[in-house]
């Protein structure tokens, strides 16, 4: 199998984004928890839009097919995903079979779309354990600037909600496929819109930005994608990268994803509102439309806002959580291979962590595993004297 | 002057007036604009451009780097192969880069560059057939401006908006320099290196070039303004 290409970044602009993102800030003058600026358009067709977000821009195109169901579920229609990653979007890109990339992608749609639920298969069904829907859902990703997952994710679920696929009436063993002009076509079953969130962690899980470029990937430790509805219901989380996260920073990750998942619902909402009613009052529409108006400048970056003042202006990022969770780091367990238990419990490390010397983590141990220790002097200013005192629980 | 100058133009039509060899007789086509068989036919889309006495090429906006022979350019080391690197400058194919193409490299006398380093380089080989090839000194063996880059940030845009940078009416890298001194290596493969005093100099001189593409002179200088101002409030 081809995996995708390695981007070339220099060590000038790993250093210049890690130093920056040090500094509370980012490259292209956002805050840390801001998003790109999201545009949704749609196509003539229903079920075709495409989502751009800030430079990446992807294009998600629904059908749909009579099948024959599947045997373990006769009554359930399908939902296919494709994605392509044409070597247009980026050179990173190669044509051929499905990167590992590629892969990732689909199956994080399934996770979220799919497997949580949001559209009713049930109602794809046409005749019990022979005819059913398949929708097919084909994602082109047009250009890549970071983060595809939360652009592809909501080209998807927007797509979803504007397809309508053909009336059928069922009569006998008849089945009869109505075109539009015969009966008006029916809007799929959509229960609810999980929205996908990416985090990415750099610097050991530090410092923690939304929404990151193609560039700040490159220098990422790793990421983390929440995907959420407007209920507040969580429906993926899926991880990446070589790091380890504390629970409080997916809490508090949960808790952003909250915002930015109305802020993003609510877009949602308001574009497939607009289209309806351009499309209800008889106005043109589509790709065409839009790209008329705005000339050879189409692709003109949009001017974004940039504070250079030199005072720093700090979002509530994870300061005060830095702190915490770098000395909970060093409390980290390692139980076995590829296990690892934080806090209290499990084998001791005091002896190991008394010989690096680390007094304010280990002053914070001791309160914690008080029961731990038989007795405890309360003078107990040195170091060595600590350790011959403690006994470890086990 | 032609009729089609500063107008769009597509691939396929052809130049009719171009074509008349008596009008131009030293006719010189530049990129996008090609002849096939006794026509002059444009080959990309963009906007087509004229210089006297008889120039002629097409504006694109274009985001892939094809190279060009001696275009200066900005690269990244990806690997050191015996006595050449391989440096990545964004075209198809990587460009090597030998050790001795350095001012005062001699076999003894090795350049200290490393995995990842920046190159800002000349292209010396540049045709379809044979993997290009930079250097990081003239022909007198000086390096005049070139070589390995260090510090600073390096940010990628498109080409049209490099070659209107470099261009000598472009008013916008000279205006940002009299409010925040800065250094700069533009290479003619969308890439931008820029190193100011402070962090947020750089952000701002990054942004208001990406922003600046399809600005008039009138327009960068307002922004130009407005990055100043916020500056120093």
């Amino acid at each position: 199998m081809c995996t995708m290409k390695k981007a070339a970044i220099s060590n000038a602009e790993k250093d210049f984004i890690l130093t920056c993102i040090k500094n509370r800030r980012r490259v292209d003058g956002r805050q840390a928890y801001d998003f790109r600026n999201a545009k949704i358009s749609f196509g003539q067709d229903l079920g075709h839009c495409e989502v751009q977000l800030g430079d990446t821009r992807v294009l998600c195109q629904v059908s749909c097919e009579i099948i024959e169901p599947r045997q373990n579920r006769p009554t359930e229609g399908g939902l296919y995903f494709n994605v392509e990653l044409s070597p247009m979007a980026s050179p990173l890109f190669e044509p051929g079979r499905q990167s590992e990339f590629g892969i990732e992608i689909i199956r994080f749609l399934e996770k979220t779309v799919r497997d949580s639920r949001a559209i009713d298969t049930e109602s794809l069904c046409i005749v019990a354990g022979e005819k059913v829907w398949e929708i097919r859902i084909d994602i082109h990703v047009l250009n890549h600037d970071g983060n595809i997952m939360d652009c592809v994710t909501m080209a998807a679920v927007t797509a979803l909600s504007h397809f309508r696929r053909p009336d059928v009436s069922v009569v006998g063993e008849d089945v009869q496929v109505h075109s539009a002009a015969d009966r008006d076509p029916v809007s799929l079953s959509v229960h609810h819109l999980p929205v996908s969130v990416t985090f990415a962690y750099f610097d050991e899980g530090k410092y923690l930005l939304v929404d990151p470029t193609e560039r700040e990937e490159c220098v990422m430790d790793g990421s983390m994608i929440l995907s959420m509805n407007i209920h507040r219901e969580l429906c993926t989380a899926h991880m990446s990268g070589d790091m380890l996260l504390v629970k409080d920073q997916i809490i508090r990750c949960t808790q952003t994803a909250i915002v930015k998942v109305s802020e993003l619902t609510d877009l949602i909402k308001k574009a497939l509102e607009n289209d309806r009613k351009a499309r209800a009052s008889g106005n043109k529409c589509g790709f065409a439309e839009t790209q008329r108006q705005q000339k050879v400048t189409y692709l003109k970056r949009d001017v974004t806002e940039v504070d250079v003042s030199d005072k720093v202006e700090i979002p509530e990022i994870t300061l005060d959580e830095t702190e915490d969770s770098k000395d909970q780091a060093e409390s980290l367990v390692v139980l076995g291979k590829g296990t690892v238990q934080v806090g209290e419990g499990g084998h001791n490390t005091w002896l190991v962590d008394d010989v690096q010397g680390v007094k304010p983590v280990q002053q914070k141990r001791k309160k914690k595993k008080k029961h731990a220790a038989k007795k405890v002097k309360d003078a107990g200013s040195s170091e060595e004297e600590e350790t011959v005192i403690l006994v470890p629980d086990s | 002057m032609a009729a089609h100058v500063n107008e769009v133009v597509l691939p396929g039509d052809i130049l009719q007036e171009l074509s008349d060899s008596e009008q131009y007789p030293k006719l010189r086509l530049g990129p996008g604009l090609r002849i096939d068989v006794d026509n002059v036919v444009v080959c990309k889309c963009g906007i087509l451009r004229f210089r006297e006495p008889s120039v002629f090429w097409v504006d694109t906006h274009q985001k892939r780097y094809v190279p060009v022979k001696g275009e200066n350019i900005l690269g990244i080391v990806i690997s050191k192969a015996g006595d050449v690197f391989k440096v990545d400058i964004g075209s198809s194919e990587m460009a090597t880069l030998s050790y001795l193409a350095f001012e005062g490299a001699t076999k003894r006398n090795r350049p200290n560059v490393q995995i990842g380093d920046l190159i800002y380089g000349k292209l010396l080989v540049a045709n379809k057939d044979m993997e290009p090839e930079i250097v990081c000194i003239d022909s007198t063996g000086r390096s005049s401006g070139l070589g390995v880059i260090s510090g600073g940030f390096m940010f990628k845009c498109s080409l049209g908006l490099v070659r209107k940078i470099v261009s000598p009416d472009c008013q916008l890298m000279k205006l940002l320099g009299k409010h925040m001194p800065y250094e700069t290596a533009v290479g003619l493969n969308g890439r931008i290196w820029i190193k100011a005093k402070t962090l947020s100099h750089t952000i701002a001189i990054s942004n208001a070039v990406c922003c600046a593409e399809y600005m008039s002179k009138k327009q960068t200088e307002v922004m130009v303004k407005q990055i100043v101002s916020s500056q120093w409030t």
